[in-house]
């Protein structure tokens, strides 16, 4: 096992530094390969994380709950891995700069992919905010790549606000140690499993303030409401395989940082205020990001608010705490990446097509792009938890959940609201793929499109993710319940 | 170190330097410069590297003597120069074609003065202040009220370290141009430092030194976006950064 960890560990990073050398087949090559390695890698993890947790070199720690996080980033990783290879196509003839664009997006993804992948397997809450600040600034320098006004300005107020997010993060960390320390004795060094290990002997003010203060500093990178303003700005403004990755995976791993925070703070304060301190972030992203969704402009910025919505509903769903709501929180964070993934994937298509982000310029998707425009209706229809995809299991978990813990109330809000976005997506969804292109007969022949994909590479990742989310959805496989299990037993065994 | 008995020398030196700490970031928002800012951010640093050492000979800590003069590396020789070096280069370039740009926002870096800071267009420099000492005190008693002791270093400390954190958080707001903002969030992390020194002096040093190398790549990245910004706005002022919304 150790061998898969270190090569996971190594492999994206060697890829990168390809990138930074290679001409631009040899590195698209040689990123699609570590892209679909890494996912099969993380697979080979599935069947000893759900036995056992796996602990290597006193800095890696791999158990069920990190695993279901790699498996979300990996999957990721895959697809956009081979989706840029027709998202940069077009670009290779017309473009003077390409080479250089090129070999910056790839060593940046595989960078950025190498440290969410990274995050999860750190034992330790100092390494482990590291990572996570490393991947502020990696992709922080990816959302400026394209060399636009937005671009650079959303890459400014991501920095800024992520940045200053995770200063509040830090000294979550630093709480953290002190009330470690208390217990542990000075030289402390920040391990994960002493200080779950320690629990209630740990002193309630520090453990409150860590935890208070770690869901305001990872919360804005994972975009909880009102910690969310950069998360708009650099989705829509990003290069479109950067932006699926940065809502399927990194939204994720940020939360993956809150979950061990939780642990913590349950198994020290017991499960009342960490809980609520969820449920308060969860209902006010839920309720913003539903509004949000239906006045916006920008496709991308549409499914970026649906990012946010989806990370209410999961910070919900933890405050649920029952077994059932954190199985389908866990399996939410699979689906969600796999959903967010083709839906950004696909708008990349219908933004090449119809040469821009507006969503008034674009129409008749469905008669345009005969595999995109419905693989996008398919994608945004399961993000809105449609059955047979993933998210509508997961949902159902999680009222199902809610129900259980007896937080009907809570539960109902969920579900209203949940129900409120679905209503602002399709909306706004349907006019883009079924109603006729505006102006597109009059403009003439020149604004004419003709019907035709792209590019098929752009095509075949976002097959991949919906067979993904019809397996999450119709029949999970016996692992993944087993691999969830032991998850849930984790993030629950404390309560 | 109960409240009557008067302090030792060590907890008053302590003290002083916490609150020298806390008076430079004040002194940042006075400053018309950016240059002089910057001076002000290392000597920021400076005194939380002496109180490192301070630290380090009263507590027998030998790890934080390396803590002290690594952070002094960084914080006081390295960012510094790396902030002067941005701040020349974007002169130069703003002086040569300072001519030809249209004057829509770009007052911050008008002129020969194109260091000048843009301070918030809504609040004159002594509301800022007056701001930013209300923010202070509440944090100085919010924190004064929990029941966390430090290891080292006299109770006052901490509480003006979470005033220092808070301040940044101010002067980060206030301010309407790429650099300072940038200072903000340096001043965010010396605040941070202290509060590290003061409850968690006995890190383990190879995790300070990785915050450390983390704070340098994170300066690096400050560095390139802001040349970035200045490269399409051909000005520091954030005035423009207004298209995004909804």
């Amino acid at each position: 096992m150790l061998v898969v960890i270190l090569l996971l560990l190594a492999a994206p990073f060697a890829a990168a530094l390809v990138s930074l050398r290679a001409p631009a087949r040899v590195t698209q090559a040689v990123t699609a390969v570590t892209g679909v390695g890494c996912f099969a890698l993380v697979l080979a993890l599935v069947p000893a994380a759900s036995q056992h947790d796996l602990a290597y070199l006193s800095y890696l720690r791999i158990d069920a709950v990190s695993v279901v996080f790699l498996l979300a980033t990996s999957f990721l990783y895959a697809a956009v891995a081979v989706y840029s290879i027709g998202y940069l196509a077009r670009s290779r003839d017309a473009d003077p700069g390409f080479a250089r664009y090129s070999r910056r997006l790839y060593a940046g993804l595989n960078l950025f992919a190498w440290t969410m992948l990274a995050a999860p397997m750190m034992s330790n809450l100092a390494l482990l905010w590291i990572a996570v600040e490393v991947t502020t600034v990696i992709s922080a320098l990816l959302v400026a790549i394209e060399d636009t006004d937005g671009a650079a300005e959303a890459a400014w107020k991501y920095i800024l606000i992520a940045s200053a997010g995770l200063g509040l993060a830090l000294l979550a960390t630093i709480f953290a140690y002190y009330a470690g320390a208390q217990v542990l004795g000075a030289h402390y060094d920040l391990s994960f499993a002493p200080l779950l290990q320690a629990g209630g002997r740990l002193p309630h003010t520090p453990v409150r303030l860590a935890f208070g203060l770690a869901v305001l500093g990872f919360g804005t990178k994972m975009g909880l409401v009102p910690m969310h303003t950069w998360l708009p700005d650099a989705h829509s403004e990003a290069p479109t395989p950067v932006s699926a990755l940065l809502s399927g995976s990194l939204l994720a791993v940020s939360f993956y940082a809150i979950l061990r925070y939780y642990q913590v703070a349950v198994a020290a304060l017991g499960p009342r205020f960490p809980r609520d301190v969820l449920l308060a972030f969860g209902v006010a992203s839920l309720l913003l990001a539903a509004l949000y969704l239906f006045d916006q402009r920008d496709v991308k910025r549409l499914l970026a608010y649906s990012s946010v919505e989806h990370m209410g509903i999961l910070a919900i769903g933890v405050s649920f705490g029952a077994p059932i709501a954190l199985a389908g929180v866990l399996l939410h964070v699979l689906a969600h990446a796999a959903a967010k993934g083709n839906a950004f994937m696909g708008a990349g298509v219908l933004v090449r097509k119809f040469g821009g982000k507006r969503i008034s310029a674009i129409g008749g998707g469905l008669d345009l792009l005969p595999w995109s425009g419905p693989l996008f209706g398919i994608a945004v229809l399961a993000l809105c938890a449609m059955p047979p995809f993933g998210i509508f299991r997961s949902e159902f978990e999680i009222v199902q959940g809610g129900l259980a813990a007896s937080s009907n109330a809570a539960a109902a809000v969920l579900i209203v609201l949940v129900t409120v976005a679905f209503l602002g997506l399709s909306i706004t969804v349907n006019r883009m793929l079924l109603a006729p292109r505006p102006g597109g007969q009059a403009a003439g022949g020149a604004a004419a499109l003709t019907r035709g994909e792209p590019s098929t590479w752009m095509v075949v990742p976002v097959v991949a993710g919906v067979a993904a989310l019809l397996v999450l959805g119709v029949h999970p496989p016996a692992e993944l319940t087993g691999l969830l299990a032991r998850a849930v037993h984790q993030l629950g065994a404390a309560a | 170190m109960s409240a009557v008995a008067a302090p030792s020398v060590y907890a008053g030196g302590a003290s002083v330097i916490a609150v020298g700490v806390l008076l430079a970031e004040f002194g940042m928002f006075r400053q018309a410069l950016l240059r002089d800012q910057v001076r002000l951010y290392a000597a920021q640093s400076a005194l939380i590297s002496v109180l490192a050492v301070l630290v380090a000979a009263a507590r027998h800590l030998p790890e934080l003597y390396v803590l002290g003069a690594l952070s002094a590396g960084l914080k006081v020789v390295i960012v510094p120069l790396v902030l002067r070096r941005l701040l020349r280069g974007i002169g130069r370039t703003g002086g040569q074609d300072g001519a030809g740009r249209d004057g829509a926002g770009a007052a911050a870096d008008a002129g020969p003065g194109w260091t000048d800071i843009a301070g918030s267009g809504s609040l004159s420099v002594a509301s800022t202040v007056l701001l930013a000492i209300a923010v202070a005190a509440f944090g100085f008693f919010a924190v004064g009220a929990l029941d966390i002791h430090s290891p080292v270093l006299p109770p006052i400390a901490l509480s003006i370290s979470v005033s220092v954190s808070l301040v940044a958080f101010v002067l980060m707001i206030m301010r309407r141009d790429v650099a300072s903002q940038a200072i903000g969030f340096l001043a965010l992390e010396n605040g941070i430092s202290l509060t590290a020194l003061v409850v968690a002096a006995g890190m383990p040093l190879i995790l300070e030194v990785a915050f450390l190398f983390d704070l340098l790549v994170a300066v690096v990245v400050f560095e390139l976006l802001i040349r970035v910004h200045h490269g399409r706005a051909d000005s520091l002022s954030t005035a423009g950064l207004t298209r995004l919304r909804g």
